[in-house]
């Protein structure tokens, strides 16, 4: 029980640290973009070919996954994704999608379509006995990993200069443009820190969720439910949203596994028609 | 028309010159018979399209007419194909009366999930549509004694077509699909003709009306949330009609029918041909289907990247420039 609780949490904290910079793009630009497991999936193929295929160890491919996915998503940011923005949401639905089909075709092409593995070091292997229930050590990192990063993340945006204008720029971008701000400097700086905590994400999610090229399909679907039910105005709401999203569904497949992914999509839907803006939208803006 | 033209009020009267039959619709009616008889050799290509053009035409239903922006339209699809299969196996393997009750369930389910869709914003909506399709395939999926789960639905025979009320019968699907072909086509042309009398109704005009401005829309008095569950349901209806033909003529219904890239490619489909425009599902079906074979008879594996390759930039040329090449280059080339 208590071990399920915690592969619950570890899951959905993963989960989290994946779609956190999605719920920026669409509290910031709303913009609906499908194509954001690519970029988490770029990063899970960063590190698995950096460490099989150059023997870089995997604590060093972490940031290497992070700036690199960074680096692609700013790049893609500036050339194709900004002229989106004012587009209606079919266009960008239709944008992405050909996005993602384009990533996932060209991850076969050039990878295989087998799934790949991660050789975690032998430190992050096995289990820690502790209190009558075993818990995996890779999941104990990947809490405290995405832990560490919330809280960062957190403080950044509460604390600093950078999220003060971040959080004003979400509010209302139009008045913030008037007031001064680049609004749009700050959402390349903010797309780019977004793709790369998905990429983060993809790397250490790569042993826990699986990598194969159809993750960005896979896994679409969950990131939406973590923001569109947390909502985009905060970043608890969305942390909240991915706890829950992990811990039902760790505990639905195993109670219930004939049901699968069932529970999942049920929860879902009956929050969205009892909150339509999210759990824990503030009322009000937008 | 029994009223005179200066009877109707002004509203009435441009509506019905919106309704008038212009001579390339009639064309276009005329040429869907004659690709049966002219193109006999290609009928199955061409059922799979008109297969696929029906589907689309859903979509637009609410897509282009209701703006209803849905990933999961390929719930209705398989939904309509499954209904089908299974009443063909367990009930009757009369093909029409299976047609029409795979309508009917379609249409129920559209009817049932349409409030899920009256809500919350597009990507509310979006998330929504998606969660049916979801839960449907895992339905489908862990449902193996009904529906056979991941190996599909076989052992579906149908049965020869019999035309109530008249003495036509014994149509037999046969291999080349000539049959199947004219049966897809009768339904396509039905639901076209219905389609257009409906977008042409003030019942069309009104969910052009809350497509372009909710809010506008009911403080004219429309009653928003009635119509959208309408054109929800007749939509879950006719893409029920499509997967329905498509099991009954391959006598096959499998998961991969509630697939995403289902309801992605439709959507696809649509955008080629044009939303909000009563042909532009068939148009759209037509081009992609064209595309499909010849990309992937050069790269059979691989097409999907340049199917995205081509969304990509027709959504970032714009559809309206791409489809008229004479305006990329020279003045007012760029938007």
């Amino acid at each position: 029980m208590l071990t399920l609780l915690f592969d619950g949490v570890a899951y959905g904290m993963l989960m989290f640290i994946l779609a956190v910079g999605l719920a920026v793009t669409l509290g910031l630009m709303n913009f609906i973009n499908l194509a954001h497991g690519a970029f988490a999936m770029a990063g899970g193929y960063i590190t698995v070919l950096l460490m099989n295929r150059a023997g870089v160890p995997f604590l060093v491919c972490l940031p290497l996954a992070f700036l690199g996915t960074a680096l692609l998503g700013a790049v893609l940011e500036r050339t194709l994704y900004r002229p989106m923005y004012a587009r209606s949401h079919l266009d960008q639905v239709m944008f992405s999608i050909g996005l993602v089909l384009m990533a996932v075709t060209a991850v076969d092409y050039v990878v295989g379509s087998m799934q790949q593995n991660i050789h975690l070091p032998e430190w992050l292997q096995g289990r820690l006995p502790f209190a009558a229930v075993g818990i995996g050590k890779y999941r104990l990192f990947i809490i405290v990993a995405c832990a560490v990063l919330t809280i960062a993340l957190q403080w950044v945006l509460s604390r600093t200069r950078f999220g003060s204008r971040l959080r004003a720029a979400v509010d209302d971008p139009r008045v913030a443009g008037g007031l001064g701000l680049d609004v749009n400097r700050i959402f390349l700086l903010t797309f780019a820190v977004g793709s790369g905590l998905a990429g983060l994400g993809g790397a250490l999610g790569a042993e826990v969720l699986g990598l194969d090229p159809t993750f960005p399909l896979k896994f679409m679907i969950y990131f939406l439910i973590v923001v569109a039910v947390g909502g985009t105005t905060t970043i608890t709401g969305p942390l909240l949203a991915a706890l829950l999203l992990g811990i039902a569904d760790v505990a639905g497949k195993y109670y219930v596994p004939k049901l699968g992914a069932f529970i999942v999509y049920s929860l879902m839907i009956a929050l969205l028609l009892w909150r339509p803006q999210g759990l824990f939208a503030r009322m009000g803006a937008r | 028309m029994s009223i005179a033209p200066a009877a109707l009020s002004p509203a009435a009267r441009s509506l019905a010159g919106y309704a008038r039959w212009r001579w390339w619709e009639l064309a276009l009616f005329a040429a869907l018979p004659l690709s049966w008889l002219l193109l006999p050799g290609h009928a199955l290509l061409l059922k799979d399209i008109a297969i696929l053009a029906l589907f689309a035409v859903s979509l637009d239903l609410i897509l282009g007419y209701a703006g209803i922006v849905s990933l999961g339209h390929a719930a209705f699809f398989g939904f309509g194909a499954y209904a089908a299969a299974l009443f063909a196996k367990e009930v009757l393997p009369d093909p029409i009366v299976g047609l029409a009750v795979a309508v009917a369930v379609s249409a129920l389910l559209g009817l049932a999930t349409s409030v899920l869709i009256l809500r919350g914003t597009d990507l509310t909506r979006l998330m929504v549509t998606l969660g049916v399709a979801s839960i449907l395939y895992e339905l489908a999926n862990k449902l193996d004694w009904l529906t056979g789960g991941a190996d599909g639905l076989t052992g579906v025979v149908i049965g020869p077509i019999t035309v109530p009320f008249t003495a036509l019968a014994g149509f037999e699907f046969d291999l080349n699909g000539r049959v199947a072909y004219a049966y897809t086509l009768v339904v396509l042309i039905v639901v076209l003709l219905i389609s257009r009398r409906l977008v042409h109704s003030p019942f069309g005009a009104s969910l052009q009306a809350l497509r372009d401005n909710r809010l506008r829309a009911a403080s004219i008095g429309l009653s928003v949330p009635l119509r959208l569950v309408a054109v929800y349901t007749i939509a879950g209806g006719v893409a029920g009609a499509a997967g329905a033909l498509l099991a009954q003529t391959s006598g096959f219904a499998s998961l991969d029918l509630f697939d995403f890239h289902r309801s992605a490619e439709v959507m696809l489909v649509l955008v080629i041909g044009g939303t909000g425009y009563l042909y532009g599902g068939i148009f759209g079906a037509i081009a992609f289907k064209l595309l499909h074979d010849l990309i992937s008879a050069w790269t059979p594996q691989y097409w999907n990247f340049w199917i995205g390759l081509f969304l990509v930039v027709l959504v970032l040329v714009g559809r309206e420039r791409f489809i008229r090449p004479w305006t990329w280059f020279g003045k007012g080339a760029r938007p």
